[in-house]
């Protein structure tokens, strides 16, 4: 391995995939964290057993706040490079080492992995929702990321330190590009490979929750 | 006096004097007794004297003062909600600094184990 790469998987209620996703990482990860907001279906002792570093919410806090504990456990514990993994089992532990590549070439601070590079994998209702997702995160954070609510990214040791999130739930994907544009750290754009099963799509944000992820965004940037 | 004049000016009364109350228990501050006041007499004057909307409707460019009153109501309600998820949204954060301190305490808690993993 390049860099002491340190996966951050945030899960909640994740029993029946995160174990088989903590194991399919071992070979690409130093270490695997994974962020038990607040399961009630044994998600916890299914990563634990599965070999990951295992940081416990007592309460659900939401993606946002469970990527920030990950982040923050994995930069106390000295990684280099931190991975932020979905538990859902839509993407492949192999693409880790080319979204840590752009960090130790020292080409970028971030990485964000893109599932739009072969857009046939993505259903079309996943790809409308995407491109508004990607819309509205251009025009209020000035930045336009070709997949703004992947969830797999890596940050060099610096960014993931200086990164501030304070977005709890699901806005969590346009905070952190507008983190990337505020910090003015260089983006590298990887092309990812998705899975899509009926359960990771149901894991995905719906309709209503993206309803409400935009209203959030909207709402948090009048605050300014 | 007409009967919604009464209603409003008893409401009003109703609300001034439990917007005391809370300053006097402590849980209202100064600065926001002074404004919900201010607030509740504007609308107590606006019940008993309608003219003078009338005369904030002529200073803002609205036919009647009834419509200044309500336009200026809405904007006014959308302004306080805005406040209310500003507010709600910075108590959500705090639970979650609080818990993820928890997390991360443990975490450091479990430093010799961590290094086996």
């Amino acid at each position: 391995m390049i860099m002491r790469t340190f996966v951050v998987v945030p899960a909640f209620n994740e029993g029946r995939t995160v174990g088989q996703v903590v194991r399919s990482l071992a070979p690409v990860a130093d270490r695997v964290i994974v962020v038990d907001d607040g399961s009630s279906d044994g998600t916890a002792a299914a990563a634990a057993a599965a070999g990951a570093l295992v940081v416990g919410h007592v309460l659900n806090r939401g993606l946002g706040a469970a990527l920030g504990t990950g982040i923050a456990a994995a930069v106390a514990l000295g990684a280099e490079a931190v991975v932020t993994f979905d538990a859902d089992g839509q993407h492949r532990a192999e693409d880790v080492p080319r979204m840590v590549e752009p960090i130790a070439a020292g080409r970028a601070d971030a990485v964000i992995g893109c599932r739009t590079s072969d857009r046939r994998r993505m259903p079309a209702a996943r790809r409308i929702a995407n491109w508004i997702g990607n819309a509205l995160t251009a025009a209020l954070f000035g930045l336009w990321v070709s997949d703004s609510q992947s969830g797999l990214r890596a940050f060099s040791r610096r960014a993931a330190g200086e990164l501030e999130i304070r977005c709890d739930r699901m806005e969590v994907s346009s905070e952190i590009v507008k983190e990337i544009k505020r910090h003015g750290w260089r983006l590298a754009e990887v092309p990812i490979v998705p899975i899509y099963t009926e359960y990771s799509m149901s894991k995905g944000q719906g309709f209503i929750t993206g309803l409400k992820t935009a209203a959030r965004l909207l709402l948090r940037r009048l605050e300014g | 006096m007409t009967v919604i004049q009464i209603f409003i000016v008893a409401f009003v009364l109703f609300a001034v004097s439990r917007t005391v109350a809370r300053f006097r228990d402590g849980s209202l501050s100064l600065a926001w007794l002074v404004f919900w006041c201010v607030l509740w007499t504007t609308a107590g004057v606006a019940a008993l004297l309608p003219r003078t909307t009338e005369w904030f409707a002529r200073l803002i460019g609205v036919g009647r003062g009834v419509d200044a009153v309500i336009y200026a109501s809405i904007i006014f309600l959308f302004y306080l909600v805005f406040r209310i998820f500003l507010r709600l949204e910075k108590i959500e954060h705090d639970i979650t600094l609080v818990v993820r301190k928890g997390a991360l305490g443990k975490l450091a808690g479990e430093g010799d184990k961590d290094e086996k993993l």
